[in-house]
């Protein structure tokens, strides 16, 4: 079953509170990965493990630096589920 | 009429011996070439320093000191030895092997001899190897060493490689032992991911293209893409260091260290934290002060964890190599 964009934001905002330790509360969509939350490449790799185990999809080494925002790797992950 | 086969012993680690070059690098001196900074490279790598070979340190002459040092701590001398397994990627010859010149100039000319190119696991090939050729009646005493000159094949412009690699040389002598004192070897390859550590171009381009030299066809220094290796370490290596325990018999908390390749610390922190080792068990961090430096790093790692906690000698250790190939090996060892 499809994913709702509200259902891998909120998704998302925990893995990224869990691996990175940014607050929920300031992980929005329009938010630079690298530049405004400081998700660093390494980071960034665990971010997009935990996704894909949480939300049982596939995001592929040549997509990681494609998703430079949140709303890149919520719009992604949504459609890796449809 | 059936073939007369050997049977050998147990074994284990005897003792351990290390060449660390003398020249320390810090970040201060690597940053500028690559436009970064000490605070970026600690935070991605944990790497403050490291140590750079100079001319009169070649990878043969930093693996006959790491052998003396690890003889010497055994009583015994090189003449004990009838086979040595060298470890490395980065000697400069094609052939003969970094193995029959340190024996050469070690004075057992005599002894088996190869070298394996395993990168970063081919420490932990090299102790597989060396433990089923003991218990397999071929062999008594092993010399595995592996020493590297990475600098060699470093581009000092590369922002992704540069602040990562560097030099020295472990050795460890194995040899019989009356009760088991090296684990089952997990180990194997992820060749379909071969592209993710390369060292080009060919050797034999520059022989094809005699009017081109280095300049036009570039040098096979290392090219590594980090995410993916990165990726791969901490999630499919954690899966092995726990085949690796599981196939010792050993749970996590029997552990007393363990002593992963040192490609990063990040990595290194992350696996443990995947493999859910307990707080008991010490971490190396020998890449902290180090870098990477492929075969040799285990050896290097495991006895500056000896010197810093002479508590843990006798204990159980897990070993693990990963890297170009991509290949892995990993075991639970008794250390020395």
């Amino acid at each position: 079953m499809a994913l709702t964009q509200a259902d891998v934001l909120a998704g998302l905002k925990e893995i990224v509170e869990e691996v990175a330790g940014i607050p929920a509360a300031s992980i929005e969509l329009d938010k630079n990965f690298s530049d405004d939350l400081e998700v660093d490449s390494l980071s960034m790799v665990e971010v997009v493990v935990a996704s894909e185990e949480r939300f049982g999809v596939k995001i592929p080494d040549d997509q990681v630096t494609e998703l430079k925002t949140v709303g890149d790797a919520v719009d992604f992950i949504v459609k890796a589920s449809a | 009429m059936s073939i007369k086969v050997k049977t050998g012993s147990n074994s284990r680690i005897l003792a351990v011996g290390t060449y660390r070059p003398k020249r320390q690098v810090p970040n201060s001196e690597i940053v500028d070439r690559i436009e970064s900074s000490d605070e970026w490279i600690q935070q991605r790598t944990g790497i403050e320093t490291r140590r750079f070979a100079g001319a009169d340190e070649s990878v043969v002459s930093m693996a006959q000191a790491a052998c003396e040092m690890a003889l010497k701590r055994a009583n015994l001398t090189i003449s004990d030895i009838d086979t040595v397994i060298f470890a490395t990627i980065s000697y400069e010859f094609q052939a003969p092997s970094a193995a029959t010149a340190l024996i050469q100039q070690m004075g057992n000319p005599k002894a088996a001899a190869f070298d394996i190119s395993a990168a970063c696991a081919g420490f932990c090939y090299g102790v597989a190897m060396a433990k089923d050729l003991i218990s397999g009646g071929t062999s008594k005493n092993v010399l595995v060493v592996g020493s590297e000159k990475l600098t060699d094949f470093t581009d000092p412009d590369d922002r992704a490689t540069a602040f990562i690699f560097a030099d020295g040389a472990g050795a460890v002598v194995i040899g019989p032992a009356e009760e088991p004192g090296i684990g089952p070897a997990i180990w194997g390859s992820d060749a379909d991911s071969r592209d993710a550590i390369l060292l080009n171009p060919a050797w034999t381009d520059f022989k094809d293209s005699p009017t081109k030299g280095v300049a036009d066809l570039g040098w096979p220094n290392i090219n590594q893409q980090g995410q993916t290796v990165y990726r791969w370490a901490v999630f499919s290596m954690s899966k092995v260091g726990l085949q690796a325990l599981e196939a010792a018999g050993i749970t996590g908390d029997q552990l007393a260290a363990f002593i992963p390749h040192q490609a990063n610390f990040r990595i290194i922190e992350s696996m443990a934290k995947e493999m859910k080792l307990p707080a008991s068990v010490v971490i190396a961090d020998d890449v902290k002060t180090n870098g990477n430096t492929s075969s040799a790093s285990i050896p290097l790692a495991m006895d500056a964890l000896l010197e810093s906690h002479p508590e843990l000698s006798g204990g159980l250790a897990l070993i693990i190599g990963y890297g170009a190939g991509l290949v892995y090996a990993g075991q639970v060892v008794q250390l020395p």
